[in-house]
């Protein structure tokens, strides 16, 4: 793959924001909603990701459009497209984060390979950087794919955050966690993303498993919709994401999304 | 010359899955232990005696291999050269993609998998996997778009008469593109009892590999027939949109020529670095001085292999499929390859007249094939294409799917380079599905 530049080493990460994010909050699980940038409106994106903030997002993953998200479902797929016809590309997003100048908690940049690839790998770490991001999640690059490209990914100041899954076998999952920073991104179940109406039964099961094993927080995102579901998963996990869901809401208008943003929040924090 | 030759070191190049810088594994963890266990069992399958007897019999007596080599006299004398059809369109449900379907299902069955998804563009390799499907017991379902549902009514017939489902993908450019990506949202959503047939040399390691390996019996067929006849071939044709019959009848020949030593004369700059630097010119087999206009034919042996584009309304109109003529490297569905997208790295829509071309992206092992000069690419447009199905039709009596009709149409075009010299075109499918669209446009130009 032609992707210029050397091969740094990560460096020693004198402290993760992410990480601290989750130390703050020791009592709770964290709350992690995803925003998809540029929808409805690119000029929204600044003003709903402070109303995430206010109502007590402890993580904001803020999601870059791409024309083929193949772990997507209908609603972000949706919400994708409305933003790429608007104009919204990783530069616009990043310039946006960049110019808000209240208080945000740690921001994840979730975003496919290919807009990376396509502005290079370099250029996007510097601006992500300057625009105050403190994670990576890159959807279609798994642990081990191309391992130059991960190292230079991890070799910023950015957490790279990876992903398991139901399906994934013990050994690689110590992979997985070999290359980890900040957090593990547990998908709750097979499938794309989208709010589903019940949670996995054996959910619980898997994520405490995970927990004796795994030393960094695990988060659990993947179909999780509701204030009572986000309670449950808050019970066993260190964190809750909630996308599809509330970017359905915010599809209704920004009331609604800020009602189910208030109430995923207070949810999380009460736990089941 | 080996994979791990590049230049531009990945720290992955000569791995397996990789074709050079390209290829990969470029998908959601979920599926990671699926691909794992389908390189398995490929392997597995590989080597075992049973499962090539097993294969065999099927392609032989299911599908009709070995489907013949043709000489298309009266098309070749209009042309001015020996010209051979490789009759893929006689395989059962008339096309190539069979080849790979009866392939992967006999794999899936190995792997205990009860269920069988496909994507499709021009209905084509959704026909052959249905067909595969019932034949093997599997339940199966094919996602496609809904443009290409309309402009392929009959397969969609075809496909639900077989006892698939076909599920409309109205996603996107509602096209081949847009039912890849359905069809891997489904994988991952399905992946403990679905295996996933991929319709082209595409898609994240191993499919490139496995749907190559299963398509060169096109090439090896080729390869005895030929010898048979005693004809030493100048050219070998095909049409590239994902680049499945290309890749298989072009193989042997790819092998042929790197046994020979022999550089390829549409090679780039770095591709010719790569030869210089490494030890293949070393053999001395190859004749020097050879004109690059002559297409490569003087090199002792060496027979030239040209992958024919779609052009669509013409490459500067931005309205074609031609990724390698006219893409950049990028990640689609799984690999690295070249790709069709924006200066933001968003996928544009392909076009073509052919439905079975219209894909942004292209096999990565084409996308290194073209990067070390082993295979030319060319392109040529919808009205070109529409041209040589007619004379096809006209002069030989065979109706070719609008697909393969653009190989023919590459030859035509340089036809004066090829001047009393022997070529061979993959005739990937036949165009009953195409007559009506043919039909309309024809009207539409008023000819």
């Amino acid at each position: 793959m032609n992707v210029p530049g050397g091969t740094a080493v990560p460096a020693a990460r004198a402290g993760s924001r992410i990480r601290a994010a989750f130390e703050d909050r020791e009592a709770d699980a964290a709350f992690i909603p995803f925003l998809s940038s540029g929808f409805p409106r690119p000029a929204d994106t600044p003003r709903l990701l402070e109303r995430l903030a206010a109502d007590g997002a402890d993580i904001i993953e803020l999601g870059i459009p791409f024309s083929d998200p193949l772990a997507d479902g209908p609603t972000i797929q949706a919400a994708s497209w409305r933003a790429l016809e608007q104009g919204v590309t990783v530069e616009s997003t990043l310039d946006q984060l960049a110019e808000i100048s209240g208080e945000l908690p740690p921001v994840v940049v979730f975003s496919y390979l290919n807009p990376i690839l396509r502005m290079g790998v370099e250029r996007f770490l510097a601006r992500a950087e300057a625009a105050g991001a403190a994670g990576l999640l890159v959807t279609d690059l798994p642990v081990g794919s191309h391992p130059e490209l991960e190292r230079r990914l991890a070799g910023g100041a950015l957490d790279l955050i990876p992903l398991a899954a139901p399906t994934t076998p013990r050994a690689r999952l110590e992979t997985i966690l070999g290359h980890a920073s900040g957090f593990l991104y547990y998908i709750s179940r097979l499938g794309v993303t989208g709010a589903r109406k019940a949670l996995d039964a054996s959910l619980e099961d898997q994520v405490r498993g995970l927990r004796k094993t795994v030393r960094l927080p695990v988060a659990v995102g993947f179909g999780i919709s509701t204030p009572e579901q986000a309670a449950a998963v808050a019970g066993m996990a260190d964190g809750v994401v909630v996308g599809s869901a509330l970017i359905a809401a915010l599809g209704r208008g920004e009331t609604a999304f800020g009602e189910l943003s208030a109430a995923l929040s207070a949810a999380v924090r009460r736990e089941a | 010359m080996s994979a791990s030759t590049g230049s531009r070191g990945t720290g992955v190049a000569g791995q397996p899955g990789w074709f050079g810088e390209f290829g990969g594994q470029f998908v959601p963890e979920t599926l990671i232990p699926a691909l794992d266990e389908l390189t398995e069992a490929w392997a597995d399958a590989r080597g075992d005696p049973g499962f090539h007897r097993t294969l065999e019999d099927s392609l032989a007596h299911y599908v009709g291999r070995p489907t013949p080599l043709y000489r298309a006299r009266r098309l070749g004398a209009d042309l001015g050269l020996g010209l051979w059809l490789k009759r893929e369109d006689l395989c059962h449900t008339g096309a190539h993609k069979i080849n790979n379907t009866v392939g992967q299902a006999l794999l899936a069955r190995r792997m205990h998998k009860a269920r069988i998804i496909a994507e499709t563009g021009a209905g084509q390799h959704g026909v052959a996997t249905a067909t595969a499907c019932a034949l093997l017991d599997f339940e199966c379902a094919v996602y496609m778009g809904e443009e290409d549902m309309r402009r392929q009514a009959l397969n969609v017939e075809r496909m639900e008469l077989l006892g698939a489902e076909v599920i409309p993908v109205s996603s996107g450019s509602r096209t081949l593109k847009d039912a890849t990506s359905e069809a891997i949202r489904d994988w991952v959503t399905n992946v403990d009892t679905t295996h996933y047939i991929i319709g082209s040399v595409v898609g994240p390691a191993p499919y490139p590999g496995l749907v190559r390996d299963l398509q060169r019996v096109i090439g090896d067929e080729t390869v005895r027939q030929l010898a048979e006849g005693d004809t030493r071939p100048d050219a070998i044709f095909a049409c590239v949109g994902g680049g499945s019959n290309a890749i298989g009848i072009f193989t042997p020949f790819i092998e042929h020529n790197r046994a020979l030593g022999a550089t390829g004369t549409a090679g780039r700059r770095d591709a010719r670095a790569r030869e210089t630097g490494g030890s293949d010119q070393a053999s001395g087999r190859v004749k020097a001085g050879g004109s690059d206009q002559a297409g490569g034919s003087d090199q002792a042996g060496r027979v030239e292999l040209v992958g024919v584009e779609a052009a669509g309304h013409g490459l500067d109109t931005g309205r074609h499929s031609a990724s390698l003529t006219a893409g950049e490297p990028g990640v689609l569905h799984g690999n690295y390859s070249f790709l069709l997208q924006d200066d933001d790295g968003q996928v544009i829509p392909a076009h073509s007249v052919s439905a079975g071309l219209d894909y942004p992206g292209v096999g990565p092992e084409h996308a290194w094939l073209k990067e070390t000069g082993q295979v030319r690419y060319e392109s040529v447009t919808d009205g070109e294409a529409i041209a040589a199905f007619q004379d096809l039709c006209r002069l030989e009596g065979l109706i070719p799917a609008l697909e393969s009709a653009h190989a023919l149409a590459g030859l035509r075009r340089e036809a004066g380079r090829w001047a009393g010299r022997n070529v061979v075109i993959c005739l990937s499918g036949r165009g009953d599905k195409d007559v009506e669209e043919v039909a309309r446009l024809l009207d539409r130009g008023g000819s």
